[in-house]
Parts: C-alpha cells; sequence; structure tokens
C-alpha cells in the first residue's frame, strides 16, 4: 500500500509501487488535468508540485509525474492543477488569462503547476527565476512570449511573499487554497501509520527514475523496485576539511541550493542551469547520472574533471562496509561498470578549489535547455607560479562527454598539461593529444566531424575563460 | 475579447480525447506498425499475442468489411498494410485489449517475416525512378527562356529543406462508441471531422449518416490532424463496429512520432536574373517534394509551393515545377504554412546567394522587386490590395533599418567571438483553399427561447482562438452580450460536409457563415418587432440589446423580442451557408484567380551567433503584419508569437532525421528539440499596418493563421549574415534548419 495525500484528499493506493503517479492521477484517481505529453519529461504537460516536509518544514518541488514512481512519493503530498483551483482563479492562473499565455491549453496546467510553485519556494521571485520555473514546459502554440509577460506579472505579484512562511502566505494571499495550511500535520500524521517503510532489498535499484523510466517504460511498473529515495543517508552535502562530499542521493537541485557550494564554486550555478530542467533537477539523483554511464552525462564529465572519488556500498546505512574508487576508474566500457548490481554509490567527494584551481564546464547541444549535450567538458587545473613569474601547470583533469563509449577521463590530454606553462603553444600541442584518445561516432547527436570539432573548440573556451587576457580566438585556431 | 476557453485551460477543466469519461467495457487499442520501411510481408504471427490474457482481438486488413483504403485525394494509402509496406511506421494490426498495457506488451508478441526490398528517402532519387505521385506541375508567366539573353546578372543553385513535425503536446487520438441502429459515435482529435466520417463510412463499408463525429477541442493540431487523424479514427471505428464495444486509441508519443507525417522536405534548384538595376527579370526553380509512401494531400501542399514560389516579389518572366515524389517516408501532410514557406525559402535563398555575388545587401535587393498593385502572379491572378511595399516602408519607418544594421555593424567590429546578423523577411500569403470547391462553410445558429445563443459551425478549435471570433461575429450581428453566446463541439451531425479547419481560412469561411445564418434570424426579428411596434422592418435596429425603432429606444429588448417571436412561431434557428466569391482556378491552364485576398508583412530578424561554439541567440524580431482590420488583438498577436516560433523552429533546431532505411531517429522529444522559453527570440516587436481590412474576411479582420509562420525563415539568413561578419569567405549553404552542427562546420570546415 502506497499512502499520500493527493491535493485535499488522502491515497491509499494498492498499485504497485513502480507504476508512474501520472497513471495513477489521471486514471485510477480519475484527474484529468495533469496531460500526458510524452511520458519521458521532455515537455512538462504532467508536471506536479511534490512536498515533504524537510527538517521541519514543508518544502515542495516542481516534478514530471510520468518519470515518478509511486514509490517515490509515500508519504508525501502531490499537487495537480486540479489541487489549484479555487472559488475565482488564482493570480498564476489569472495572469496566464490576461497574457493570453494559452492557446491551445493542453500544455496550460503544467505552467500552471510550474508557475505556482513560485509561491511555494522559499526564496524571492524574481521575473528570470519565474521563468526558470517553466524551463521544462513545453508549449507548441504561443511562441512563450506572452507566457513569459505572465511570468513576470506573477514575480511582481509575489514581490512582498514572506519567504519565511510562504504556505501561509500565498493562502492569505489568495495563491493557494485553504487546505495548504493543513498538509503539514497531515503528513506528521500519514508519516506514522504503519506499512510506509520499504521491507523488500531486492529489485532494480531505483532513485530519481529520470532514466530508468525513459529506457525502460513499460516494464517498470511490471519489476520488482528497489528504491533508494527514501533513504536519508544519502541526503546531504557535507564540506569539511576542504573536501566536499555529496550523498548519491542529492538531486542536481540540492547542488544548485546549497549556499555552502555555492560560496565554493560560484560558477556551478551557471553549468548546473544548463542541465535539463528545474523538474528533472529536483528529481534526478547525482548517483544516478554517475551509474547511468550514459556517454555524455552532464554532471559525470564535471565531477570526473573534478578528480573525484565514489563510495561504494551494498547499504545505504553501512558505508563502512564499502569501498572507494576514482570515479574515473568506474568505467570499464560502453555501459560497462566496476560496480557489482547491488552496490550502490553512496557518496561523491572531491577536493574543494582554492585560489590556484580553476575549473571550468562546457556543453553544447542542439537546444541549449533541457537538451543531451553533443559535446560537453570539464576542466580543474591547479596553477602554481614559478620563480619567472610565469604560471605552470601543477595539476590537470580533463573530461569530455560524447566522444568516446564513456564518460571520458582525458588520461593522456590531463598528463600532457601537467608542467607546461599556460600558453598558446600548450594549449593547441595538448588538443592534439587529445584528438588522439577520443573516438566520436556519428549519431542523432552530431557527425563524428563535428563532434571532433565541437571538442576543439570547448577545449579552447576553457582557456579562453579561464585566462581571458592570455588568449584569442583568433590566435587558438589558426 | 480572449480565447473564451481561458479559464477552463488554466483550471485543468477543458476536455481534450483522452479526457473524455469512459463508458464502462471501453476497450484500449494499440497499432502494430511496419518495423521496416519496404517489404513484402511473407507472414504475419499474431497468435502468441491473441493469447495473452487480456488480449480482446487482434485486426488486420482481412477484418475490413469495405475499403481497406484511407487515400483522401488519390486513393493509394491502405489503411492496413496487406502483403507490402510501404513505410517504416505503417500500421499492420491493430491490438484491443481491456488495457492499454496489457496491448502494450501484446504488441512485443507479434512477429512478422519480410522480404526486404529497396528503400528510397531521397525526393531526387524517387524522381530519377520516375516514382511521381502525380505528374509534374509547372506554373508560367511571360517568357523565363527569353528573358536569361537580357539578364545581366545570373545565378543558380540548390536549397534543402528539412521537414517539421507537428509535436502537437496532445498526440492523435480518437474514441469510438457503438450506437443504436448499427452506427457510430467517435471522438476525435481531429481537424477534418468530415474528412473523419467519410474515412470511416468508406473502410466500414456503410453509409455516412451512421457515422457521427464529435470534436470538442485539440490540444493543437498545425496541419498534422487535418488529414492523418483519420487513420487512427478509422482503426477504433473498425474495432467498436466489429466487437460492438466502446474502443479507445491515444497514442504514445513515440508511436505518433514514428507512424505520422510531418511537413515535406524538399530538395530544390533555382535559376534568378537581375538587370543593370537589379531587378529580377526572371527566376526558374524546380522544387522536388518528399511526399512520402502515399499521397496523403502532398499534390495541395505542392500546388502550394507553386502559388508562393515568388514570395512577396513581382517577376515578369516566372517558370516554376514541381515533383511530387514518392519515397519510404511516412506520407508527409500538411504544416501551417502548407508547402508555401518551403516555396519562399527557395526564392529567399535565391535573392541571398545573388546578394552575395553582387555584393549588395540581400535587403536591397529584396526591397527594388516587391511587388505592386497590379502584378501579376504567375497563376494569373492580378494583385489588388497589395500592402508589400507598405509593409516594408512602415517596417523602416517604426524601426530604422539603417540604424539596426549599422548597431549590428559597430558590434562586429568591436567583438571577436561573437558575431551579429540581420535579415529582412518580407511575406505574401495567399488566403483560400486553392482547391476552389473547399471553399465554403455552414453554421447552426439557435437563439433559445430565454434570449440565449448557441452556435455550432464547422469550425474545429485548436488554440487558434476560432471559437473567441465566432463568438464576437454572432454577438456583433444581433448587438448581444457576448456572454449570451456558446459555441457548441464540433459535430457532423449538426453541421455536415465541412471542409477541415486549414488554410488559414476557418475563421472566414466559417464566420461568414454564421453571420449569414445570424442574419437571417435577425432579419425574422426585424419583421417580428415591425408588427408589434407597428413600424416597417427596416427602422428596425437591435442595439446593445435594446429595440430601436427609427433609432429611437422602446419597451421592447432583446430577451422580450426573443420571447415574443417563439410564441409568435418565429423560425429562431437557422444554418447559415457561405460560399468565397470570385475564386477559381483552371488546372489545365494553370491560370486563375485561386486567393480571396493576400496578407502581406515584413519581418527584421536580430541574432547574435557564438563563434566559438557555433551556438546563437535570436535577439529581436521587429515585424509589421497586415492584420487587416483587426477584430481580436489578444488571438491575432498570439497568433503572430506563435506562427513566428514555429517558423523560427524549422529553421533551427528541429531536425527531423531518418536512416536511409527510413527509420526515424529523432523519434522522441529528448532527440526531436522545438524551441523552449529560452530559444526564443528575447524581444518580439509587432505592429500593425493600418488599413481598412479586405470585404472578403471575416469583418475586414484578415486570416492570420499561417502567414507568420513564414517570418521565421529570416532567422537562417541573420544566421547567414552573422556567420559571413566571422568569416567572409564562408560558403552560402542553403540547407535548413541552421543547427549549431552546421554553423560550426560553416564557421571552420
Amino acid at each position: 500500500m502506497t499512502r499520500f495525500i493527493l491535493n485535499d484528499v488522502l491515497i491509499e493506493t494498492p498499485a504497485h509501487e513502480g507504476t508512474v503517479l501520472l497513471d495513477v492521477i489521471r486514471y485510477h484517481q480519475h484527474l484529468p488535468g495533469t496531460k500526458v505529453g510524452c511520458r519521458e519529461g521532455d515537455c512538462g504537460a504532467c508536471t506536479v508540485l511534490v512536498g515533504e516536509m524537510e527538517e521541519g518544514r514543508l518544502v515542495y518541488r516542481s516534478m514530471t509525474s510520468c518519470l515518478l514512481a509511486l514509490a517515490n512519493i509515500r508519504g508525501k503530498h502531490v499537487v495537480t492543477v486540479e489541487g489549484l483551483n479555487m472559488g475565482h482563479l488564482s493570480p498564476v492562473q489569472q495572469a496566464l488569462v490576461d497574457e493570453n499565455g494559452t492557446q491551445c491549453g493542453f500544455c496550460t496546467p503544467g505552467f500552471v503547476v510550474s508557475l505556482s510553485g513560485c509561491c511555494l519556494s522559499r526564496e524571492m521571485v524574481t521575473p528570470e527565476r519565474a521563468i526558470r520555473a517553466v524551463d521544462g514546459n513545453i508549449c507548441r502554440c504561443t511562441g512563450y512570449k506572452s507566457i513569459e509577460r505572465a511570468a513576470t506579472s506573477i514575480a511582481q505579484q509575489l514581490a512582498t511573499k514572506n519567504t519565511g512562511d510562504p504556505v501561509t502566505w500565498s493562502v492569505e494571499h489568495g495563491f493557494l487554497p485553504a487546505y495548504f495550511k493543513t498538509i503539514p500535520d497531515r503528513l506528521k500524521a500519514i508519516r506514522k501509520q504503519p506499512g510506509l517503510e520499504h521491507d523488500g532489498s531486492v529489485g532494480t535499484l531505483l532513485g530519481g527514475g529520470t532514466d530508468l523510466y525513459v529506457q525502460k517504460h513499460d516494464s517498470m511498473h511490471h519489476s520488482a523496485i528497489r528504491p533508494l529515495g527514501r533513504s536519508n543517508e544519502l541526503k546531504g552535502i557535507r564540506i569539511a576539511s576542504e573536501q566536499c562530499v555529496i550523498g548519491g542521493g542529492c538531486v542536481a537541485n540540492d547542488l544548485l541550493a546549497s549556499e555552502e557550494l555555492h560560496a565554493r564554486l560560484p560558477q556551478l550555478e551557471e553549468y548546473l542551469l544548463l542541465i535539463s530542467s528545474t523538474p528533472i533537477r529536483n528529481m534526478g539523483t547525482v548517483a544516478g547520472n554517475l551509474v547511468n554511464a550514459s556517454p555524455i552525462g552532464d554532471l559525470t564529465v564535471l565531477f570526473l574533471a573534478l578528480d573525484s572519488t565514489i563510495r561504494l556500498a551494498k547499504a545505504p546505512d553501512r558505508p563502512e562496509h564499502g569501498r572507494n574508487l576514482k570515479l574515473r576508474d568506474l568505467y570499464k566500457g560502453y555501459k560497462l561498470l566496476d560496480k557489482a548490481p547491488d552496490e550502490i554509490v553512496t557518496t561523491i567527494s572531491f577536493n574543494l578549489p582554492d585560489k590556484q584551481t580553476r575549473i571550468h564546464f562546457e556543453k553544447v547541444s542542439k537546444r541549449t535547455h533541457l537538451d543531451i549535450a553533443s559535446v560537453n567538458s570539464a576542466i580543474r587545473l591547479e596553477i602554481s607560479r614559478d620563480a619567472t613569474g610565469s604560471d605552470m601547470i601543477r595539476e590537470a583533469h580533463v573530461s569530455a562527454g560524447g566522444v568516446a563509449p564513456v564518460p571520458k577521463y582525458l588520461t593522456n590530454t590531463s598528463a600532457f598539461l601537467v608542467g607546461r606553462s599556460v600558453d598558446l603553444e600548450t594549449v593547441r600541442a595538448a588538443y592534439q593529444v587529445m584528438a588522439e584518445e577520443v573516438t566520436p561516432i556519428s549519431d542523432a547527436r552530431g557527425t563524428a566531424e563535428y563532434k571532433r570539432l565541437l571538442l576543439r573548440q570547448l577545449f579552447f573556451a576553457h582557456f579562453m575563460h579561464l585566462f581571458p587576457e592570455r588568449f584569442t580566438l583568433k590566435q587558438l585556431v589558426a | 475579447m480572449k480565447n473564451i476557453d481561458s479559464a477552463g485551460h488554466v483550471t485543468g477543466r477543458s476536455l481534450y480525447l483522452d479526457d473524455i469519461p469512459e463508458q464502462q467495457g471501453t476497450l484500449y487499442a494499440v497499432p502494430y506498425d511496419a518495423p521496416t520501411a519496404h517489404a513484402h510481408i511473407k507472414k504475419l504471427d499474431v497468435s502468441k499475442a491473441t493469447a495473452s490474457p487480456g488480449v480482446v482481438r487482434i485486426l488486420t486488413y482481412e477484418d475490413v468489411p469495405g475499403e481497406n483504403q484511407i487515400g483522401g485525394i488519390i486513393p493509394d494509402e491502405p489503411l492496413f498494410a496487406g502483403h507490402e509496406i510501404h513505410f517504416w511506421g505503417m500500421p499492420v494490426a491493430l491490438i484491443i485489449a481491456t488495457s492499454e498495457d496489457i496491448a502494450r506488451q501484446a504488441r512485443k508478441l507479434i512477429t512478422i517475416e519480410l522480404e526486404e526490398l529497396p528503400v528510397i528517402t531521397d525526393p531526387r532519387e524517387a524522381r530519377a525512378k520516375n516514382e511521381l505521385i502525380i505528374p509534374p506541375r509547372t506554373f508560367k508567366l511571360g517568357d523565363t527562356k527569353a528573358a536569361w539573353s537580357q539578364c545581366v546578372h545570373v545565378f543558380h543553385g540548390r536549397v534543402d529543406n528539412n521537414g517539421q513535425e507537428h509535436l502537437y503536446i496532445e498526440t492523435q487520438g480518437a474514441y469510438a462508441y457503438p450506437t443504436e441502429h448499427d452506427s457510430l459515435r467517435i471522438s476525435s482529435s481531429t481537424q477534418g471531422p468530415t474528412a473523419v466520417q467519410r474515412t470511416i463510412a468508406r473502410v466500414l463499408g456503410i453509409p455516412m449518416h451512421r457515422v457521427e463525429v464529435d470534436v470538442t477541442r485539440l490540444g493543437g493540431g498545425f496541419g498534422g490532424k487535418e488529414d492523418q487523424a483519420s487513420a487512427w479514427a478509422a482503426l477504433v471505428a473498425l474495432a467498436a463496429f466489429l466487437l460492438k464495444k466502446p474502443v479507445k486509441l491515444s497514442m504514445h508519443r513515440m508511436d505518433d512520432m514514428r507512424m505520422t507525417g510531418k511537413r515535406h522536405p524538399y530538395s530544390s534548384d533555382y535559376r534568378i536574373g537581375f538587370d543593370k538595376d537589379l531587378r529580377i527579370l526572371a527566376y526558374e526553380a524546380t522544387f522536388h517534394q518528399n511526399a512520402g509512401a502515399a499521397a496523403d494531400l502532398s499534390p495541395a501542399v505542392m500546388e502550394r509551393t507553386l502559388f508562393h514560389a515568388t514570395n512577396a516579389y513581382h517577376i515578369p518572366n516566372v517558370e516554376v515545377t514541381a515533383y511530387c515524389c514518392r519515397t519510404h517516408l511516412p506520407p508527409n501532410t500538411a504544416f501551417r504554412g502548407f508547402g508555401g514557406p518551403q516555396g519562399m525559402f527557395v526564392i529567399e535563398s535565391a535573392i541571398a546567394h545573388a546578394a552575395d555575388e553582387l555584393g549588395v545587401s540581400a535587403r536591397e535587393l529584396q526591397r527594388r522587386n516587391l511587388m505592386q498593385e497590379g502584378s501579376e502572379f504567375s497563376y494569373g491572378q492580378i494583385a489588388d490590395h497589395v500592402h508589400a511595399e507598405a509593409c516594408w516602408n512602415l517596417t523602416d519607418q517604426k524601426f530604422d533599418l539603417d540604424k539596426l544594421q549599422a548597431e549590428v555593424d559597430a558590434f562586429n567590429a568591436q567583438h571577436e567571438t561573437h558575431k551579429k546578423g540581420m535579415a529582412i523577411m518580407p511575406i505574401c500569403f495567399g488566403i483560400s483553399f486553392t482547391n476552389t470547391p473547399m471553399n465554403h462553410a455552414r453554421a447552426l445558429v439557435h437563439v433559445y427561447q430565454d434570449g440565449s445563443v448557441g452556435v455550432s459551425t464547422g469550425g474545429v478549435e485548436m488554440g487558434q482562438g476560432l471559437n473567441a471570433k465566432m463568438v464576437q461575429v454572432a454577438a456583433a450581428v444581433f448587438s448581444i452580450d457576448p456572454s449570451h453566446v456558446k459555441i457548441e463541439s464540433t459535430n457532423t451531425t449538426r453541421v455536415a460536409n465541412t471542409s477541415p479547419s486549414a488554410a488559414s481560412a476557418t475563421a472566414d469561411l466559417n464566420g461568414k457563415a454564421l453571420e449569414n445564418g445570424c442574419n437571417a434570424i435577425l432579419t425574422r426579428l426585424k419583421e417580428k418587432a415591425s408588427r408589434m411596434l407597428k413600424s416597417s422592418p427596416d427602422a428596425i435596429t437591435i442595439v446593445d440589446e435594446r429595440v430601436l425603432n427609427n433609432g429611437r429606444p422602446t419597451d421592447l429588448d432583446w430577451t422580450k423580442l426573443i420571447h415574443a417571436a417563439h410564441w409568435d412561431r418565429v423560425n429562431l434557428s437557422e444554418s447559415g451557408h457561405y460560399a468565397t466569391p470570385d475564386i477559381h482556378f483552371d488546372k489545365t491552364k494553370e491560370k486563375g484567380h485561386p486567393f480571396a485576398y493576400h496578407v502581406y508583412g515584413t519581418a527584421a530578424v536580430m541574432v547574435t551567433v557564438d563563434c566559438i561554439r557555433g551556438t546563437y541567440e535570436i535577439d529581436a524580431v521587429k515585424l509589421v503584419h497586415d492584420f487587416g482590420k483587426r477584430m481580436n488583438d489578444a488571438v491575432d498577436i498570439g497568433q503572430i508569437e506563435g506562427g513566428l516560433v514555429q517558423g523560427l523552429g524549422w529553421m533551427t533546431l528541429e531536425e527531423i532525421v531518418y536512416n536511409d532505411k527510413g527509420k526515424l531517429l529523432s523519434n522522441a522529444l529528448s532527440t526531436y528539440k522545438v524551441p523552449d522559453i529560452h530559444s526564443v527570440p528575447k524581444e518580439i516587436t509587432i505592429e500593425a499596418l493600418p488599413t481598412d481590412g479586405h470585404p472578403l474576411a471575416i469583418r475586414r479582420s484578415k486570416a492570420v493563421g499561417e502567414p507568420p509562420l513564414m517570418y521565421g525563415i529570416g532567422v537562417y539568413f541573420a544566421i547567414q549574415n552573422a556567420i559571413k561578419a566571422f568569416r567572409p569567405d564562408a560558403r552560402m549553404v542553403f540547407d535548413a534548419p541552421y543547427t549549431p552542427e552546421k554553423v560550426l562546420m560553416s564557421l571552420y570546415a
């Protein structure tokens, strides 16, 4: 049995834990406002808000219900468009009407839900933030400008929001129905209900499900699954003694939200915003990205260049019975890992940058946002100044995706850079080394020839970005 | 007035096909489609699938009681593959089960033995092998052969454009239920209810009056549900007819993308000649249309390519020829613009090519050759109410094109890694179905005895705001508050023999039919009022729900008048009919007057290309559009913005990829990218050209659905100009879409 609150109603369902929430909402609970668009998290028509208690506070995130296993919403509050309706249109709904942000209307409930998430967040909502909230919603009719205008208007109306208690503020200001105020107590109550804990430990490991449900859409609701989402041991970002340790169950947006991490790696935000969309960043886990072993995994490529170490264990609550592995040693071939099927990535850790560290990430995809990279690449350099005052590369880690059967740690390129000065000759020679150690193939993301050229450009872009005064495009490509 | 469904949309209460409450005992259908593009079927084995628990039946061509045929223009498209497969994704069987999941699992148990046959995916190869769906057609004006010798500059080249997936967010679907007297009722997500009705009657071998088709709204259509909704409706109708049970099919996205046709890719050749003053003297083009495996609407789409081959330019000598090439792709179909965009892309490419060679700006060549009042189109229509130059001049006046270009040049002089480009895109688009007999419509109007009004038309609401405009029409004729008017679903038993909602003409045709219907009732009401007021009908007017006699208020108002008319046995219902006057076209001569009117506009497009990475952003699109006398600003602005973004998506990100075996590789939203909120122009500025509108447009407000899509073509040339700023010797390539891959290759390879 799975218990959760759907809008204002407590649901107890015997449906298989691998059933996607979208089907439960539409076909079991007969709430048709949540639409089926693509069933792979790429259109946002099925977006819902998922609320859960975290450190005593009710936190809501937008998620695509087509990729969300019932197992992952146990004991949580699920909000569909029906759960946002009141006797009057909410200011979010009204703004979309006023700005003509709806035409055929099929994508509209998804936009309403995503934008309503802005009312519930604990941060101030700027127009940019409101637009970011719908970065996972595709509309084929409007051309988005009307939706932009609505988002801007909503942000303005939320200017006085009480970020300490957004639920109460939103209810009192007519943004949300009153029942939202009762949710924390009701969630606490169902936490105490029996049957909440998962009983089995066998089956397909399920993190956020954002890849599993795309790859195995037709079988997940029949197979035995072992959900990891409820293991608190896998959560959290800890920073201690110049090391950052990230729980394998953290999602990309946890990285984005971490103020500590932001303080040490401010450029991370820019990179993370190039990765998928808000709802997918709310669901997909860091460990999932690593073990999925996609040759183009964005987080994987970033963590490779950060020279990360992962910890593998069979039980999330007993990491001491595990082992450490350099992330770059995890990948043995296409989708082939140095990992037993029942091993879990409990943490990912890397040394934090200091003043001598230079880090950069580049990604190019057909569409800049919510798209899979054609090629991505990351770099980490440790620089030391020698006696003559010129910069030497003390340590180098370069990675690239989309150019090999695995997310590629560029061993030879990295080794080549060590001990050399940061100059044109080094960069161009390093690219020659790099060209020898990549093997891109032609596929839907581009031809092999393009990927080679793009990798060169991104490699040059790293240096142009990190040492803008030293390199020009003209010299590099000459 | 807003889109009247807005409140329903934002609350999730608007109902789409898959939201219709299901009848008890509903069964679910899933098509089994061909796993190859061209083959003989040696053996199809459905026994294991049939034996699965929950599978009710599996249907094939052998189960079709009528004709196994859905081809609309030409009967060349079987509903089910019989002995031969013509494209990857062609329906071979239909699995009907007690749940969609069971049907999908059973599909994996079907096996097929094939004898593979050669596959053609390239239209030029098809033409070489004489695989043509119809004979080629040529539009001619003047004498290009004689004109070439007078040309001072002549250029020729090749242009390719890719297709475009409609990506309506609501996939195709239909729900059929048996009714009494061996009849059927079908809810369908279709732009063409009559096409669905006709197809089902044909497949089942029953008269059309036993097939009722009902459409509430579509979650997007864009042409993809004009002809191609019929197959899915026919499949569930067949199942419901044979099983005597309700049957539903709501397509899975990847099934939909694999099995349905798209905008036509074209491969074209052009030759363009100028005199010493850079006036275009002659233009020739040959279009190879990749029609796919069956005719579908391709011959009509191809015709519109010829109609729009010269865009907004006056050219005295024209010869354009099009080939409708049969390949082994899913039959390509209608998509907003309907062949017009493909024709316009070619002439704009020819002009860009000429400008590059001549060292002048394309803008100058465009401006010098704009159509004038009285210009003759290659198809013989003499242009009237021409606004090509007026739109251009107002664009220049409002946005100062020289200044915009100077800003682009200044930016480029200062920046090494990023370059800006600007291009202008004028448009001229003809309004009417080019098949003259389709230009008529009907509307059924009921005034109920309490004064409220119910309206049915043959038009389908799919987000284009048709219903809002229909409310406005009825409310305006009766001079009543729009809240009194309700628009009913589109239903073949209320409005029969409809043309599809397409060709931008839906509001014109159905609106004029509605106007006629309302006017007939109004005439009877005025007669009734004149009897009550002892006046003459000519002296009666209704203004804001008040009945006036010789302009003076009376005690009568709308509600009282209706009540009295009803008790006096006045007919308060009417079926209005409208047929566009003055249009004709003779296909034997390829001459005539096919369009009620043309829509004009001019867009200025600015982009920035990242010359390190090959990516780009669209800075601004500033345009002047010929709305006519605009009746609904909100709806029409939405059509401009949405059409523009769809057009620029076609020119930039949207890349359909088939492999050489005819298998679709861009088969999901993860591999086929449409614009998202971050990829649209940072600024879209829309100015209206002030005019009186056109008498053949509904309330003089011109059709607006398709024309703005073609502004997006300007983005291609703006990107090209930015590339040239980085690399002056970059080869001019005309091969849309300009993906980041192609941009990077243009910059460096």
